[in-house]
């Protein structure tokens, strides 16, 4: 036994030992493929490495591409790049930084923010002999003093470039975005190499979304400088591919209508065209000059906007959350009378109020004293709230947040639009996980006239509008509407599966439900719908902010603050047949909403249908 | 564990062999004398590399302070405290691995660091390159050589995980490092040159499917770099142009301390970390790499011979794992700088800047001095 295991140990030392030299042969061998690779370096290829350090100087300078242009859907330039002079150093030529930005802040204006940007950048991450940009859009006076004082300007360079602009500015802020200079976060994560000589990159809205395809790839020379940096000799160059151009559906004439019609006022307008689902219109107000961006903002414009109370910076359009308030009735309506629960003959008795069969608390209609007799039709035009608290209750909740999700509430349906607020569909679930709270009967009540939890930002709203008017039928809501580049149209994604109503006759009773709000005898925005050419439907919205004493109309009673008026909604598309056009208007904290958004919405379509055609 | 060795090992035991002051400190000489050259040649190179930054040269040295200290006190455990602990630190270190996925994913982004609030940051890989080969040399050895079939398994899954699981952080280079250091282990333990053949078939077969599926599109591109460099001059192709031109520039004999223009005008990126050789192989020619890459060879040697001299399975294994997993460093990293090799994380040992991999190392040939100094007592 000892034996037998004295033996064991011998062979596995044996092994071992076998195993060990192999190894040795292996490395012995590795170690001579290292120690001639070196010698092929350094000492065969020797001349040809030490001739290119010597003129190493022998760099490779990036060049950048060109910035696809973004069109609206006319043709129209919406962000194009100019020409530019930026005043950059290069760290590794230049001698003593501090006494160089010195000189330098004699012959141009340097701020104490670029001055501080400046050194940041000096300090982080950077590729060597990368010239860093201390100021954008020299005027003319100081490129011609920079470059009559260059021989003592060791390291310093004026770079001719592109940059990018915005010809209208604020109308377009929120909805194209903008580009903005690279920041050390975003350096960490993206590939240098495609950005080498590109310092702007997208940071919201359309420059955002479709950055990669804007942006193109930079191409390249490699050229001979001598030691103070000048080019002597370019030896290979490969031209940068631009990046692609961007068509949109967005309508710069009905943008600026939009725009202008808020005037003033805190709110959002988005206009989509039914048919192919494009965003025609998309405007935040108030808005910011996105050129601001490019140049980077003085400090004190920059802090006024943020600390504006009207937030300016908050792209309303998308990221706007409110109340949907009335303008959801025609869509709970709609699959009221689909699923049976009312006919379009039934009606209620409304004498003002509602009140839950199991519960004392009363739910008040906006007009005291009701409105009779009320069928559906009556119900959407004269916004009677009685008739839908009666109708939810019926409905129970899974039937409404149901159709609500098919119409696109509670989520994002858009293809391109960046970074948008999902608005809230409420459902069990959700209150418990929110508020650890379960559903009452009286969220349901609430739900029917768009209030309580519900939330839903204007994109949502035209979007369900654009639905609506296209009888259920989807398609994906997007601002793009080609480009050179065909590959970006492959990946929009498919829409939600369409709205199929039991009864399609459905369809055209809720739009002439809806054609009596703006066009009927008693429509709550009848005042705004007088002397159209033409015939269309709209629903009018009025979203508490919080609970004000109001008379018999439901209007305030004496002055409300104005942080505590109504949000005015109203949505609608036009023409009835074949609708070119649907929109959403919220006007924030605007008091009523046929009175303060219904007009609004009226002109919109007067100037879409009746505009001369583009020759 | 089998106790029947060290029952027959007794009466065999220090006879009357004179121990030396050097065996009585638990110290390696030889090893000792050549790692302090590579530790303090490594430091001239640094302060040439960071355009003599005193302050650099000085962090390093203390990181060298604490490694030798750490390599000190290891040697003087005996080489069965490593094995009785093996499991134990590999399954704290396989737990700390996924916690730094788990900690990882909730900061939205790749790491490789566990915070240890209000001590510091700890990289639970560095503990994996030397728990992977102890635990593994003490599975292999407990049953004899060569290993068994359903050992092989075992231990391919013991190397597996961890090294599955530092490739998600994802750390390339120490992964690669961690599965030599177990492969070593399987190979010297006598996996059969069949299994070996048909293993590296597969092995070569699985590229295209690594290429495809696995691997990141940075990695395939510093693999495409490798082939050409100039198809990506601005981005991956720029460290190994500069660096080969570097190297190549120094010559036989090179430009002279500091006066590597390459380095110093600073063309030549991570020149005081991974790069650093090219650093030296400009300045110092090709007569200086020679002596760096020989005073590595000493050290390799002499790992080696301490393994064969080990006094058990597992003291041979585990000597020669780390001897040989060492010499994947040096070649990785020269490889790579000199362009023969793609460009994964990989510092040259005791030379590059930074902190947790020198401490390892010197701890793992601490337990190299311990198996050469604890023979049989």
């Amino acid at each position: 036994m000892l034996n037998s295991s004295l033996d064991n140990r011998e062979k596995e030392r044996r092994l071992f030992l076998s195993r060990m030299t192999a190894s040795f042969i292996f490395i012995a061998l590795l170690i001579l493929v290292l120690v001639g690779r070196l010698f092929y370096l350094q000492v065969v290829q020797h001349e040809r490495h030490e001739a290119r350090s010597q003129t190493n100087r022998l760099e490779v300078l990036p060049i950048p591409p060109i910035r696809g242009l973004i069109y609206d859907r006319y043709g129209e330039l919406l962000a194009r790049n100019e020409p530019s002079h930026t005043l950059t150093v290069v760290v590794e030529r230049s001698g003593d930084l501090d006494a160089l930005v010195q000189d330098l802040g004699a012959l141009v204006d340097l701020s104490e923010d670029q001055v501080s940007r400046f050194f940041d950048r000096v300090r982080g991450y950077r590729r060597p002999f990368e010239p860093i940009p201390l100021k954008v859009r020299l005027t003319e006076e100081e490129v011609a003093r920079v470059s009559a004082n260059r021989i003592f300007l060791e390291g310093v360079q004026i770079d001719a470039e592109l940059i990018r602009q915005y010809p209208f500015g604020e109308e377009f802020a929120h909805a194209l975005g903008f580009v903005g200079r690279i920041n050390q976060e975003e350096l960490r994560d993206l590939d240098v190499g495609a950005y080498a000589g590109t310092r702007f990159i997208g940071k919201e809205g359309v420059e955002r979304q479709y950055e990669d395809a804007l942006l193109g790839e930079p191409g390249f020379q490699r050229v001979e400088t001598n030691a103070r940096g000048r080019i002597i000799r370019v030896i290979e160059k490969q031209a940068p591919k631009p990046g692609s151009n961007l068509h949109l559906y967005l309508d710069q004439e009905l943008q600026k209508m939009a725009y202008d019609l808020l005037g003033e006022q805190r709110g959002s307008i988005v206009a989509i065209e039914p048919e192919t689902g494009g965003i025609l219109a998309m405007v935040s107000n108030p808005g910011f000059d996105p050129n601001l961006y490019v140049s980077g903002f003085p400090t004190e414009i920059y802090n006024a906007l943020r600390d504006s109370p009207d937030n300016p910076f908050l792209n309303r359009a998308i990221r706007g959350q409110y109340p949907a308030a009335s303008t959801i009735k025609p869509f709970l309506g709609l699959a009221g009378v689909d699923q049976g629960f009312v006919t379009w003959d039934y009606t209620i008795n409304d004498r003002g109020y509602y009140q839950l069969p199991t519960d004392d608390r009363i739910y008040n209609d906006w007009k005291r004293g009701g409105h009779g007799r009320v069928n559906l039709r009556k119900a959407v035009a004269e916004s009677c709230d009685t008739y839908f608290y009666q109708l939810a209750y019926d409905m129970k909740l899974e039937a409404i947040h149901d159709i609500y999700d098919q119409f696109g509430f509670g989520k994002n349906t858009t293809a391109d639009v960046y970074n948008p607020f999902t608005g809230i569909n409420p459902s069990r679930e959700w209150k418990q996980n929110r508020h650890g709270f379960s559903w009452y009967a009286g969220d349901t009540i609430n739900l029917s006239i768009g209030q309580g939890y519900m939330l839903a930002t204007p994109m949502q709203l035209a979007i369900a509008t654009s639905v609506l008017a296209n009888r259920g039928r989807w398609v994906t809501p997007r601002l793009l509407m080609h480009s050179n580049d065909e590959s970006l149209l492959d990946s929009i994604p498919e829409p939600p599966p369409d709205v199929h109503l039991n009864n399609d006759a459905n369809w055209d009773r809720m739009h002439a439900a809806m054609q009596d709000v703006v066009q009927g005898a008693r429509g709550t925005a009848r005042a705004s719908g007088l002397g159209a050419t033409y015939e269309y439907a709209g629903k009018s919205g009025t979203a508490q902010v919080i609970r004000i004493e109001r008379d018999e109309n439901g209007d305030p009673i004496g002055d409300v603050p104005e942080q505590f008026r109504d949000h005015a909604w109203f949505m609608g598309f036009a023409p009835l047949e074949n609708p070119q056009i649907a929109v959403a208007v919220l006007v924030e904290n605007g008091g009523s909403g046929s009175g303060v958004a219904g007009p609004m919405m009226r002109s919109l379509f007067d100037f879409y249908l009746t505009r001369e055609p583009e020759q | 564990m089998n106790f029947t060795e060290y029952v027959r090992q007794l009466p065999q035991g220090s006879m009357d062999r004179r121990q030396s002051i050097w065996t009585r400190l638990h110290l390696d000489p030889y090893l000792f004398a050549a790692l302090l050259a590579v530790a303090l040649s490594g430091m001239v190179v640094l302060y040439s590399a960071t355009s003599g930054d005193m302050g650099a040269v000085y962090r390093q040295a203390i990181r060298f302070g604490i490694g030798f200290m750490a390599m000190i006190i290891v040697a003087q455990f005996d080489p069965r405290w490593f094995q009785q602990w093996g499991g134990t630190v590999y399954l704290v270190g396989v737990l700390l691995l996924v916690a730094v996925i788990v900690s990882g994913a909730q900061a939205m982004g790749a790491q490789r660091w566990l915070q240890i609030p209000g001590l510091f940051r700890f990289q639970p890989s560095e503990l994996m390159k030397l728990a992977v080969p102890v635990m593994l040399s003490w599975y292999i050895s407990r049953y004899g050589l060569p290993p068994r079939y359903r050992d092989l398994l075992v231990s391919a899954v013991l190397l597996f995980v961890p090294v599955a699981l530092i490739i998600q952080q994802p750390d390339l280079g120490t992964s690669l490092l961690i599965a030599s250091s177990g492969l070593f282990v399987i190979f010297l333990a006598g996996l059969s040159w069949k299994l070996i053949v048909g293993f590296s078939t597969i092995a070569i077969a699985m590229i295209p499917v690594l290429w495809i599926w696995v691997m990141r599109d940075y990695q395939r591109q510093r693999v495409l770099t490798l082939f050409d460099p100039n198809v990506d001059p601005l981005g991956a192709g720029w460290n190994i142009i500069q660096s080969m031109t570097a190297i190549g520039s120094g010559g036989l004999s090179g430009k002279g301390y500091m006066l590597g223009t390459q380095s110093q005008l600073d063309f030549l990126p991570e020149s005081h970390t991974d790069f650093i050789i090219a650093v030296l192989g400009e300045e110092f020619g090709f007569v200086g790499a020679t002596i760096l890459i020989s005073l590595y060879a000493v050290i390799i040697l002499r790992g080696m011979l301490i393994a064969i001299r080990g006094r058990d399975n597992f003291c041979r294994l585990l000597a020669g794992s780390l001897t040989l997993t060492f010499f994947i460093y040096v070649f990785v990293n020269v490889g790579m700088v000199s362009g023969i090799l793609p460009v994964v994380g990989v510092p040259l040992p005791l030379v590059s800047y930074g902190g947790t991999s020198i401490v390892t190392l010197l701890t793992g040939f601490g337990m190299l001095m311990s198996i050469s100094t604890h023979q049989r007592n």
